[in-house]
């Protein structure tokens, strides 16, 4: 699905756990997360905690956006 | 006797005996008669099917007017109405391959209807059309006419009467790249203790299973100016309004759902939960933002860090989900995004 | 014949005695009927079912029990299917049930334990989560599943009301357990058909013993990713563990036991832990062809760390013990396929020879990439077939459980059941159509 939309133009970032598998199939820009279950959240964390983190973790995929890529990268 | 089955042969300008690369620039035409290798295939048929017609075309002709070519020789097979059409075989001749290939393509795409080419493996033809066509294995040069016309006429027989044709290897053709799910003599940890142990021996085994080719695609330029950007929120991770309202499966998802999300704040539970059956769904149906953030994109957008986000959310299950349908999928979602000018893509993945 | 039990003793001096000897003793089972007590007599199964239903309800979680039979060839379909468990009795060693889960701790793996051959306890109720399953007792949807052939005691529990999902799915799981276990007991006495010994000494004993043998270990991973995605190995959730090595014999003799987890196609069951296919496969070559040193069992992980951890520890694992080879099986599809993969490169990089079993997603048309990762280095796959492979299952006479099941299971839809009761599903749904411990007979071929 992100290739095919990243064909038409559009900058795409994949955020998911498994990011070799993310690179095996040829996303570009992608983001690591939590856990497949909960990619953006972590459960275990206290509510503002987990709040924090996932924030954080939107701004890293809004990050990746704005950054020129020449090849499949992770922002970590 | 039940009555033949109708086949309509398409040859080039040369084994449509009009004339070699001079006569490469001809249209289309259609000859009621069996020309070229057409005339002996009518008796590989053993009597079960005859052969209508033949359609001959110059090479360069189709290859620089496919679209009008295409029109013309569908049209002759839809007044024909034949059950099989066979093109070729066109050995290791690449315009002549493409032209078989592309009428193949459209013939099973756009009329239903069977086709039976013959290509060498090289030819560029092949990758066009493997998928739709039959394509039987041949030598790279016409020299291989003998051998390759009783291959071509079984398959067509077998299609002309709606036989299910047998293995790539029992029936000479070149793999369509179909993944077929069959029955065998010994059970799985069987085959993989014998493959085993013929990799220690240093014996030939074969694998079961070739590694899948992922094609790469260039970077899309990055967003320029953030503040003013409209951002899509894309998920595999299967959250859906309450009552999953389009039906999206569990696993091996056949359809992609969107939601009006601009007049809410987050994918709130319980209006929205998971039909993802890939994974524990008990965190995300607690908090579906966890898989899909909208709450913080709408957080960001107050902020005004990001201009927008954008008016639909997009969602599907990934598990078991043929990569062909999420290409499907990304190509459908990819499409709407584009004509709505969404400047940026967030899709989350379980 | 003297030198050889001197050779014998010196091995034991110098190595120490055998760690596990196991003696599996088969009563085939003919027929299961329900009545008020539980024997076998002449290889019929008597089931009583009172007494059976009363056990069950000792937990409190549990409102109902449904106790009912279906036999090989019947026109009778089950829906949802949780679990399949083989009923057994341990006759001297160890304790009787699964240690750890409905007995004490003990060893699992030695002494001698009573199989009722033929027969199958499977759990049916509510549906807990998508990846419950369907088994066709006939025609058709028989060929598909391996727990056609056998006689299954069905067992369909209601719950309570108000049980959050891990503890309903807790509690049908352990309720199956406690079925096959109340069911085996009826073999304790009876002298078994046929008799399959499992001896196995260290690892060192067993290489002295055959020192030209490729050494081989089996590399088993389950799905430990939550809910109905679990696997227990003496009561354990593998889910906190590092890959553990096993004896050869532990599996086979109760020790790990199915959280009913991942699609039904290739959810390893309990059943197919008790007689896990790979291990016997490999144990039938051992001193033969190979020299079968034990099983890892791999945690698949729900986090990047998890899965890079559990691979590398593997690979550690297989070097520690010298392995030659590794065979590599898959529980689920989708993530896991990274896991396998990453087992796979690792190893081949190291320098020892893999063979993997998986299944497919290649498409409701075949025409798909078969898994979600790729690597070079997987040269030799085994494949259980494609898992959207689509199949029509004619109407049932009978169906116990919920035939409406079907419209959320994973490789269902809604839709699925036509009005004269014919399902149409994909194999997803089919209990154990495409093991991938190659307990079943079904693959792809490139067409």
């Amino acid at each position: 699905m992100v290739k095919e939309i990243e064909r038409f133009g559009i900058p795409i970032v994949h955020m998911a756990t498994i990011t070799t598998i993310s690179e095996s199939v040829g996303a570009n820009r992608i983001v690591p997360t939590v856990a497949i279950p909960h990619p953006v959240g972590n459960p275990k964390l206290a509510q503002e905690d987990e709040k924090v983190l996932r924030k954080e973790l939107v701004k890293r995929a809004l990050n990746a956006l704005t950054t020129e890529v020449s090849g499949p990268t992770h922002f970590e | 006797m039940s009555e033949k089955f109708k086949v309509l042969y398409y040859v080039n300008q040369f084994f449509g005996q009009v004339g070699g690369e001079d006569k490469a620039g001809m249209a289309p035409l259609f000859c009621p008669e069996k020309v070229g290798p057409a005339a002996g295939f009518e008796g590989l048929l053993k009597g079960a099917g005859e052969v209508v017609g033949t359609v001959i075309c110059g090479d360069n002709y189709f290859n620089e007017n496919k679209e009008r070519s295409l029109e013309f020789i569908l049209n002759v097979i839809k007044e024909q109405a034949p059950q099989v059409v066979v093109a070729g075989p066109a050995f290791n001749a690449g315009r002549y391959g493409m032209a078989c290939a592309e009428l193949a393509k459209a013939v099973v795409d756009e009329l239903k209807i069977p086709v039976v080419t013959g290509m060498y493996v090289e030819n560029p033809g092949v990758d066009i059309c493997k998928e739709k066509a039959i394509v039987i294995r041949t030598s790279d040069s016409a020299g291989g006419m003998r051998k390759a016309l009783p291959t071509m006429a079984a398959i067509a027989l077998k299609l002309g009467k709606g036989i299910e044709l047998g293995s790539p290897e029992e029936e000479g053709y070149i793999p369509r790249g179909m993944r077929k799910t069959l029955f065998v003599e010994k059970r799985g940890s069987q085959r993989a203790v014998e493959m085993l142990i013929a990799r220690l021996k240093g014996e030939p085994f074969q694998t079961e299973m070739p590694m899948p080719v992922f094609d790469q695609v260039n970077p899309a330029p990055a967003i320029k100016e953030l503040g003013k950007a409209t951002i899509a929120l894309c998920t595999s991770g299967g959250i859906v309004p309450k009552g999953n309202p389009d039906g999206i499966q569990s696993a091996s998802a056949q359809k992609w759902g969107k939601y009006d999300v601009s007049t809410r704040e987050a994918l709130s539970a319980p209006d929205f939960y998971t039909t993802h059956g890939g994974y524990d769904p008990v965190y995300a149906n607690e908090i579906p933002d966890r898989v899909a953030p909208l709450d913080i994109l709408k957080e960001f957008e107050k902020e005004g860090l990001i201009g927008k986000v954008y008016q639909w959310f997009y969602t599907t299950t990934g598990t078991g989900t043929a990569v062909s349908k999420a290409k499907e999928f990304g190509t459908q979602i990819g499409a709407e995004l584009k004509a709505a000018e969404v400047d940026g893509v967030i899709l989350t993945s379980t | 014949m003297e030198g050889l039990s001197e050779n014998k003793l010196v091995w034991r001096n110098k190595w120490g005695v055998d760690i596990l000897k196991l003696e599996i003793g088969r009563i085939y089972i003919k027929d299961i009927q329900l009545g008020n007590e539980t024997t076998v007599k002449n290889g019929i199964l008597t089931v009583d079912k009172e007494g059976l239903i009363t056990k069950l309800k000792e937990d409190e979680r549990i409102k109902d029990v449904k106790i009912d039979v279906a036999r090989p060839g019947e026109k009778v379909r089950i829906i949802p299917v949780k679990d399949v468990i083989e009923p057994r009795v341990k006759v001297s060693g160890g304790v009787n049930g699964f240690p750890g889960v409905t007995a004490k701790q003990a060893q699992c793996g030695d002494g001698v334990t009573h199989v009722l051959y033929g027969a199958a306890v499977v759990t049916v109720g509510d549906i807990v989560g998508f990846q419950e399953g369907v088994i066709d007792m006939w025609g058709e949807g028989a060929r598909w599943t391996p727990f056609s052939k056998t006689f299954n005691l069905t067992v369909d529990i209601n719950v309570v009301e108000g049980l959050t999902p891990h503890v309903h799915e807790e509690t049908v799981r352990v309720a199956g357990l406690r079925a096959a276990e109340f069911v085996g007991t009826a073999g304790k006495d009876i002298k078994p058909d046929e008799v399959l010994a499992y001896e196995m000494g260290s690892i060192f004993e067993e290489s002295a013993k055959y020192p030209n043998l490729p050494k081989v270990i089996y590399a088993e991973m389950m799905i430990t990713q939550g809910l109905l995605h679990d696997t227990y190995i003496y009561g354990v959730n593998a889910q906190n563990i590092l890959p553990a090595l096993l004896h050869v014999n532990e599996e086979l003799d109760g020790a790990v036991v199915s959280g009913n987890c991942v699609a039904a196609c290739d959810k390893i069951t309990t059943y197919q832990h008790q007689n896990n296919s790979v291990i016997n496969d490999l144990y039938a070559q051992h001193g033969k062809e190979i020299n079968f040193l034990g099983c890892i069992m791999v945690p698949e992980h729900t986090t990047l760390g998890g899965k890079l951890r559990a691979s590398e520890y593997t690979l550690k694992l297989a070097k520690m013990l010298g392995a030659d080879a590794v065979v590599i099986s898959e529980e689920g599809y989708g993530n896991p396929d990274s896991d396998l993969l990453m087992i796979c490169k690792k190893c081949e990089k190291a320098g020892i020879k893999t063979v993997l079993i998986t299944d497919e997603c290649a498409g409701r048309d075949g025409m798909s990439q078969p898994l979600a990762d790729t690597a070079q280095e997987a040269v030799a796959v085994v494949s259980g077939g494609n898992v959207s492979h689509v199949v029509t299952l004619p109407p049932a006479d009978k169906v116990i459980g919920n035939p409406e099941a079907i419209a959320v299971l994973a490789g269902g839809w809604k839709g699925a059941l036509l009005e004269d009761g014919t399902l149409m599903c994909e194999l997803n749904a089919v209990i154990g159509s495409t093991s991938e411990i190659g307990f079943h007979n079904v693959t792809c071929r490139l067409y």
